[in-house]
C-alpha cells in the first residue's frame, strides 16, 4: 500500500557544538515568554548532563507518567490513564507538577539599592517572588545544575544507568542538552486536551494550542513526558513552543537556531507515512522504536512522494533537508527519548567531546580514529547514559553514530595536514564524509535552515482565487480610491511580504486581555464590539 | 401580593435569563481568551486536591437534585409509586449529603484561597464577588433543604411557570423564607455567570469521550474557523 505522506518540520541539533551559553533560551524567552504568568516557563533550556533537569527530574516516568505505554494486550495508550480517567480527574489533576518544581520566578528589588539609609555596608537587592510578592530565598532555578553545579545524582537517567557511576571529578563527564518542543509525530500533549484545543498542523506538523479553546484543564502538562507545555498562572491557559510559526511561515528559522552562536540547530523538512504512526508507536520492544521511527520517513524521492499532492516546494525541500541528511543518510542524528513513544521530531546528534576529552586527558592522540573507537567502546558510563537519553538504552546506534563522528574527525585531520587519509570503518564513504563535514562544519544559513515557504500553495487550499479581503465592508471592498485603488495585490503575495516586515520588524505585538484579568481601566482590544467605522 | 413579590419573582428572573444569555454570548464572542478555568493549582496542590473535587462532585449530584426537583412535579413521583414522605425523606439525606460537600469544599477553597499567599494574589476582585454570591446561594439552599419544607407546590410550580412566560408569583409567595433567600441568591449567582470564571462549567468536555486523540488541524481552516 502506497503510504499517506505528510511533512513535518524537524530540527536536529548537533551536542558537540553547544557551550551552554544559554543564547537561545535567552532570545526565545525574550521573544515568547518576557510576560506575566510564564515567568517561570522556559520554552527552550539548557540542561548540563548528567542533571536533574527543567523541571527537576521530568525524565522520571514513573512518577509523572507522561507519555504513552503499551499495555498487556498490545495496545497504545497514554499512560496516565485514559479519557474517563481524565475527565474524573479533572477537577484535580493529582500529576500536575507546581511551580517548586519548575522554580519560583522572582525579581529583585532595586529600589532598595538607592533608598536604603547610609550605613556601612553596600546596599543589596534582596530578591522578591514574583507569585507571591514576598522576599524569597533562591534555591532553584531552571538551569540550576548548570557545569554540574548542582547535585546531578538526583538525574533520574543517572539512576537508570546504575551504581558502577561514581561521579568521582577525575571520571566526571558533562555535556549540554537544550531542549525545545519535540513537536512529536504521536503527541501526548494533544491527546490528552480534553477541549480538542492542542493540535498538529497538518501542513507542517507544528504542535500548538489554540488559545480560544483552551479551557485550562491542565491535562497537557501532565501528558508531556518532556514537560514541555507551561500553563500561564494569569491568562489560565497553556502555552508551549510555536517552532516559531510566524517566522518559519516566511523562510526564516526559529529564534533559538537564529541566535545560536554555535550553529549547531539544523531546520528541514521531513516526510513520514501517517498512516503507518500508531503501529510504529505501538511496537512493544523500547529498543526497536528507534529504528521503527526511521522506517516511518519516506525518501523524497519515492514515487509515492510525487503522487502525494504536496506542494513542489515542499518536496524540493525534502530533498534539501539537512535534517533528512542527518537523521537518514549518516545516521548520526538520534531522537530524545523515543521510549516515550510520541515520536519525537527533534533530534541530537551525540556528543563526542566526552570521549575525546577522557582521551586527551589521559595523555593519548584524542584525534586518532582507532584510539577513539577503542575509547567509545571503554567509556561506557557516558555511552550508556547517552543511551538512556536517545535509543531507549540500546547503546549500538550511539556507539555507532559516534564511531562516524570519531571517522570523520580522524579522516578530515588526514585531509586537511596533506596524509594519505583511511577511510575507517563506520559505514560512510569517502564522499559521505566529505559532505557531513561541510555539513557539521562548514555549512551557510541556508545550508542549515532549509525551510520552504509555500504554505499558500497546498492543495485545496484557494488564496488566488478572488481576494480574501472581500468580505464586506473588508479593505478589499473600498471604492476605487485610496488604499483599495489598483489592481489587486494576491492576498499571499502580499501576506508574505506583510508577515515578513512585522517578523522582521522593530513593533512587537500587543498582549492579549481577558475579563478576568482587566483591571477595568482603558479598553482592551477585542474584549468589545467594535465601534462602526473601527477595524476589528 | 406585594410589589416587592412583584418585583423578585416577576422581573428579576426575566433580568436575570436577559443577563445570562446576553452575556454568555458577548463571553463567547468577544473573549473566548478569557473562557478558562483559571486553575491555581500551580501554586498549591495539596488542598485542592481535597476540596476541588469534594466541591465539583458534590455540584454534580447538587445540580442533578435541582433538575429533578424543580422539572419533575408531584404527581409524576406519586404515579411511579414514591410517596410525598419518601420523596422529601430521600431528597433532604441525599441532597443534604451533597449539600455539605459542596459546602465542606467551598470552604475549603476559600480557605486555601485567603491562606496561600500566591492563590490570593491571584484572586481578583472578580473571584471574590462570585464566592460571596456562591456561598451566599449554598448557604441558603443546604438550609432550606435541611429545614425539610415543601417546594414542590411553591418554588417548583413558579420556576416552570417563568419559562413558559406565564411567571406565577403567587405560589413563590408560598415558600418559606429559606427557599426565597436561596432563590434571589441563585438568581445574582445566574447573572453574575456569565462574566465570572465560573462559564467552565459549559465547558465540560464530553466530547474528549467521542473524539481521535490526535486532533490534526489545517492553516487555512483554522483562520476561517475562528
Amino acid at each position: 500500500m502506497s503510504p499517506r505522506v505528510m511533512a513535518q518540520l524537524a530540527m536536529v541539533m548537533n551536542l558537540d557544538k553547544c557551550i551552554g551559553c544559554h543564547t537561545c533560551s535567552v532570545t526565545c524567552k525574550q521573544t515568547w515568554t518576557n510576560r506575566a504568568g510564564v515567568e517561570y516557563a522556559w520554552f527552550n533550556n539548557v540542561e548540563t548532563r548528567p542533571g536533574q533537569g527543567y523541571p527537576r527530574g521530568h525524565e522520571d516516568q514513573d512518577r509523572w507518567r507522561g507519555g504513552w505505554e503499551v499495555d498487556a494486550k498490545g495496545r497504545l495508550r497514554l499512560r496516565a490513564g485514559g479519557r474517563v480517567r481524565k475527565l474524573l480527574g479533572i477537577f484535580a489533576n493529582p500529576l500536575m507538577p507546581s511551580i517548586q518544581d519548575y522554580y519560583e520566578p522572582w525579581t529583585y528589588d532595586y529600589e532598595n539599592l538607592t533608598r536604603a539609609p547610609l550605613g556601612d555596608d553596600v546596599p543589596v537587592a534582596p530578591p522578591r517572588s514574583l507569585i507571591s510578592g514576598e522576599p524569597m530565598a533562591i534555591r532553584w532555578s531552571a538551569n540550576w545544575d548548570d557545569n554540574l553545579g548542582g547535585d546531578p545524582s538526583e538525574d533520574p537517567i543517572l539512576r537508570k544507568v546504575g551504581d558502577q557511576v561514581k561521579l568521582e571529578f577525575e571520571q566526571a563527564f558533562m555535556f549540554y542538552l537544550p531542549r525545545i518542543c519535540e513537536h512529536c509525530l504521536n503527541p501526548s500533549c494533544v491527546a490528552s486536551c480534553p477541549s480538542g484545543a492542542l493540535y498538529k498542523r497538518e501542513e507542517d506538523g507544528i504542535v500548538l494550542v489554540d488559545q480560544d479553546r483552551c479551557r485550562g484543564w491542565r491535562m497537557c502538562v501532565t501528558g508531556c513526558p518532556y514537560k514541555k507545555i507551561y500553563f500561564n498562572h494569569r491568562t489560565g491557559k497553556a502555552e508551549k513552543c510555536t517552532f516559531c510559526y510566524p517566522r518559519i511561515e516566511v523562510g526564516l528559522p526559529t529564534v533559538c537556531s537564529e541566535t545560536c552562536v554555535g550553529r549547531l540547530r539544523y531546520l528541514g523538512v521531513m516526510l513520514y507515512d501517517a498512516d503507518r504512526v500508531g503501529e510504529v508507536a505501538s511496537i512493544a520492544d523500547d529498543k526497536e522504536l528507534y529504528e521503527a521511527q526511521l522506517s516511518l520517513f519516506v525518501d523524497p524521492d519515492d514515487p509515492a512522494v510525487a503522487a502525494s499532492g504536496l506542494p513542489d516546494d515542499w518536496i524540493e525541500a525534502a530533498r534539501r533537508s539537512p535534517v533528512h541528511d542527518l537523521i537518514m543518510r549518516y545516521r548520526i542524528a538520534l531522537p530524545l527519548h523515543p521510549e516515550y513513544r510520541t515520536l519525537p521530531m527533534v533530534w541530537y546528534v551525540p556528543p563526542l567531546s566526552p570521549v575525546v576529552d577522557a582521551l586527551a586527558g589521559s595523555g593519548y592522540d584524542g584525534e586518532d580514529a582507532d584510539n577513539l573507537f577503542a575509547a567509545v567502546e571503554a567509556l561506557r558510563i557516558p555511552v550508556e547514559y547517552l543511551a538512556e537519553l536517545f535509543t531507549a538504552g540500546d547503546p549500538v546506534p550511539v556507539t555507532a553514530a559516534l564511531r562516524r563522528l570519531a571517522a570523520m574527525r580522524s579522516y578530515m585531520r588526514a585531509v586537511n595536514l596533506g596524509e594519505e587519509p583511511e577511510l575507517p570503518h563506520s559505514g560512510l564513504s569517502a564522499e559521505d564524509i566529505h559532505d557531513m563535514y561541510r555539513l557539521l562544519a562548514l555549512a551557510r544559513y541556508d545550508e542549515r535552515y532549509v525551510i520552504p515557504t509555500a504554505y499558500s500553495n497546498t492543495p485545496g487550499a484557494v488564496e488566488e482565487i478572488g481576494c480574501s479581503l472581500d468580505y464586506d465592508g473588508g479593505p478589499g471592498m473600498a471604492g476605487p480610491f485610496g488604499e483599495g485603488s489598483g489592481r489587486p495585490v494576491p492576498v499571499s503575495i502580499e501576506s508574505f511580504h506583510g508577515l515578513k516586515q512585522r517578523q522582521t520588524g522593530e513593533e512587537t505585538t500587543r498582549d492579549r486581555v481577558n475579563l478576568l484579568n482587566w483591571d477595568g481601566r482603558g479598553k482592551p482590544a477585542g474584549l468589545f464590539p467594535p465601534k462602526k467605522g473601527e477595524a476589528s | 401580593m406585594n410589589y416587592g413579590e412583584t418585583f423578585f419573582w416577576v422581573i428579576t428572573p426575566y433580568v436575570t435569563l436577559v443577563v445570562l444569555i446576553g452575556g454568555l454570548l458577548w463571553r463567547y464572542r468577544y473573549d473566548k481568551f478569557g473562557w478558562t478555568t483559571r486553575s491555581s493549582q500551580l501554586y498549591e496542590s495539596r488542598l485542592l486536591r481535597i476540596a476541588s473535587p469534594l466541591f465539583h462532585y458534590g455540584l454534580v449530584f447538587v445540580i442533578a437534585g435541582h433538575v429533578i426537583g424543580l422539572f419533575i412535579p408531584a404527581s409524576w413521583t406519586e404515579a411511579i409509586g414514591l410517596s410525598d414522605h419518601a420523596y422529601h425523606l430521600l431528597a433532604r439525606v441525599f441532597g443534604g449529603l451533597a449539600g455539605l460537600a459542596v459546602l465542606a469544599g467551598l470552604a475549603l477553597l476559600i480557605y486555601r484561597r485567603r491562606h496561600y499567599g500566591p492563590v490570593f494574589r491571584a484572586t481578583t476582585v472578580n473571584d471574590k464577588v462570585m464566592y460571596v454570591a456562591l456561598a451566599l446561594a449554598v448557604v441558603a439552599g443546604l438550609a432550606a433543604t435541611l429545614s425539610g419544607a415543601e417546594y414542590r407546590d411553591s418554588v417548583s410550580p413558579w420556576f416552570r411557570s417563568v419559562f413558559v412566560f406565564r411567571p406565577d408569583a403567587e405560589a413563590m409567595a408560598e415558600a418559606t423564607v429559606f427557599f426565597k433567600l436561596h432563590v434571589i441568591a441563585g438568581m445574582v449567582m445566574v447573572g453574575l455567570f456569565p462574566f465570572t470564571r465560573l462559564v467552565h462549567a459549559l465547558s465540560a468536555p464530553v466530547g474528549y469521550l467521542f473524539r481521535p486523540y490526535i486532533v490534526y488541524r489545517s492553516r487555512l481552516r483554522q483562520n476561517q474557523s475562528l
